[in-house]
């Protein structure tokens, strides 16, 4: 109903053809090499994900981690296994992950608010410790796992020799790295978000909605609440497995450390700074943490000194290092304050500020309609 | 006789040491509606808790056209056919009205659970129209896309009936339905829950207000101190001496 102006299909149609555009319009801003591009696409896919569960539903996951973790391991295994073909790595990514999120969600949706997210959290933390010591075996521990020479590959090796040194992960044929790779996947990221728009415009996406806003009357009303909630955890589950299993993709090994604490957290700034419960905000946080993370820290005062070596020297020696400890490795400072500015004046994230923009753009254009409709549901209630 | 279709048989409810029902028993004809009238305090939204399944009685038994509801979940007991409307109106706030009132009718229509993420609401055309038309039997029609946090407390109470009313319950409980209403809306709603009575749905009504009861109600039951103290028709209600003692006389 909020955004009844544009219709779904143009919607889609913008952000593939925006996604698909990344290295075009990307380049200004010195962020269109292939490596950055394919991590705004699988985080992207990760943060989509993610807001299925927490935008729909209101339940906040702190474990999501852990299933990016299992996609990029089940992905290795794939590779080490069967073939360096990226497509049965990619469906034993999100299988694993589906699997690993229908036993946790099983068990943390028996609770609600603090009390699930300690749950997820814990269980993540469970994972990531196996992952790191108890689990050696199958994930090489502290070290990671990788492809080795000695690999089986059953059905790489029923078609081709294998080569000397290691060989690279591919789709039939075509090398999954550089742009290739990144294109991959920016389609999986535009499937995603497809599927993520017809979950939203669902009466099964209605119904997450009513979950997150009174789970009491859902029970009242004759629904079951748990499966559908438990529904929507396996789905955001598979997304985060697909994500990992493209890291695996792109740059094929896996290690415990993508399944820390860290990395659930991670995904939660990018929902809550591109905008909760939207459709394209999630991909925006996204989009901008792993911009934040890669350029931004690049940045070191002697850049700084060159965009503002037009000032007299005095002032700029003081610009630049008043700046410099916003950039390279303060980049975390740069973004912590954004995240404060944006959930302090806009709580619904950047979307909200983009609404906003929009709104007021078209209420000076014609009054008279628009503020009627705006002013009656802002309504304070009573 | 018309068939007796809710029966409470024996229901007992302690809260710690203090015991809010002691031996309660009812029995509710079909289609006709009772009044359930007491003191502040008597357990009358206790008795209602007990029959939707939010409170296990700690002894007795709840049946309902010969499902026994008494341990059951709540949506097993709505999907049975009893629906509720709340004192405090559980509705959902950040939704449309439309919205509010679509979640029940795909209830109604899918169960309590249907995984059905295929399909997308704008081809819901029937469960639309179906929808509106409920809204427009409790006039609010007009605000249907406006979010229903933002209603007047009255117009909550009425689009909360709406949601219940979608569901086609068989039993509706209604906990002092007009509570914050203007005269004006009462009588509207008082209206509404007639023209339900000709469609031969079952009603408990929990009222303070006398106009509402006299009304509505068939039969009157009077709860006072966890236990039934009188019933029967509105008339013979108001005449029993002992009603006037609970609630002019109170205390021992």
């Amino acid at each position: 109903m909020k955004n009844g102006t544009m219709n779904d299909l143009t919607r889609f149609a913008i952000f593939a053809g925006v996604v698909l555009a990344m290295p075009l319009w990307l380049e200004p801003l010195g962020a269109n090499y292939p490596d950055l591009l394919q991590k705004f696409a699988i985080y992207g896919i990760f943060a989509i994900g993610f807001n299925i569960l927490f935008g729909l539903t209101g339940y906040l996951s702190f474990g999501h981690a852990a299933f990016l973790g299992i996609g990029s391991y089940a992905a290795v295994w794939s590779f080490k296994l069967f073939t360096m073909n990226a497509i049965p790595a990619v469906i034993f990514g999100v299988l694993f992950a589906g699997l690993l999120a229908y036993v946790i969600g099983f068990l943390s949706l028996r609770r609600t608010g603090i009390y699930f997210s300690i749950l997820t959290l814990a269980f993540a933390q469970m994972s990531y410790n196996l992952a790191y010591s108890v689990l050696t075996p199958i994930t090489n521990g502290e070290t990671g796992l990788q492809l080795s020479q000695q690999d089986p590959r059953i059905i790489d090796s029923l078609f081709v020799e294998a080569g000397a040194g290691l060989p690279s992960t591919n789709l039939f044929g075509m090398k999954m790295s550089g742009y290739p790779g990144f294109y991959f996947c920016a389609v999986m990221l535009i499937i995603c978000f497809f599927i993520s728009m017809r979950i939203f415009r669902s009466p099964f996406g209605l119904m997450l909605k009513g979950i997150k806003s009174n789970q009491n009357r859902m029970n009242y009303t004759g629904l079951n609440t748990r499966p559908y909630a438990l529904t929507a955890f396996v789905i955001s589950g598979m997304y985060a497995g697909l994500a990992g299993s493209l890291l695996a993709v792109t740059d094929p090994l896996a290690g415990a450390e993508r399944m820390q604490w860290t990395a659930s957290g991670e995904v939660v700034l990018m929902t809550i700074l591109g905008g909760v419960g939207t459709l394209v905000g999630p991909m925006i946080g996204a989009g901008l943490i792993k911009y934040f993370e890669n350029i931004f820290s690049a940045f070191n005062n002697n850049v700084l000194a060159d965009i503002f070596s037009f000032l007299p020297d005095s002032v700029s020696e003081v610009v630049v290092s008043v700046l410099g400890l916003f950039v390279g490795s303060g980049w975390h400072l740069t973004l912590g304050l954004l995240f404060m500015v944006v959930v302090i004046f806009l709580p619904g994230g950047i979307m909200e500020g983009i609404d906003r923009v929009i709104s007021k753009f078209r209420s000076s254009r014609q009054p008279v309609a628009d503020n009627k409709t705006v002013s009656s549901q802002n309504q304070p209630g009573e | 006789m018309e068939k007796l279709v809710l029966h409470l048989d024996n229901i007992q409810k302690n809260f710690g040491g203090l015991s809010a029902l002691k031996d309660v028993n009812l029995q509710v004809e079909e289609g006709t509606t009772h009044a359930i009238i007491g003191p502040n305090g008597a357990g009358k939204s206790t008795l209602l808790n007990v029959c939707v399944g939010r409170l296990k009685p700690d002894m007795g038994k709840v049946t309902f056209d010969g499902h026994e509801l008494t341990g059951r979940k709540p949506h097993e007991i709505a999907q049975i056919g009893v629906a509720r409307v709340f004192q405090t109106p559980e509705i959902f706030p950040e939704l449309s009205l439309l919205e509010n009132v679509m979640i029940p009718a795909f209830s109604k229509r899918d169960g309590a659970f249907r995984l059905n993420g295929y399909q997308q609401l704008s081809a819901q055309g029937e469960l639309r129209a179906e929808a509106e038309h409920i809204l427009e039997d409790v006039g609010l029609q007009e605000l249907m896309h406006h979010i229903a946090g933002s209603l007047s407390r009255g117009d909550k109470r009425r689009l909360e009936l709406a949601m219940c009313l979608i569901l086609r319950p068989r039993l509706l409980l209604l906990d002092e339905p007009t509570a914050g209403m203007s005269r004006h809306d009462t009588n509207r709603t008082i209206d509404l829950l007639k023209q339900i009575k000709s469609r031969g749905m079952t009603k408990i009504i929990i009222e303070h207000d006398m106009h509402v009861v006299f009304s509505l109600a068939d039969r009157v039951s009077v709860l006072a101190r966890g236990q039934i103290i009188a019933g029967g028709t509105p008339e013979e209600v108001r005449e029993d001496p002992k009603v006037k003692e609970a609630y002019l006389g109170g205390a021992h």
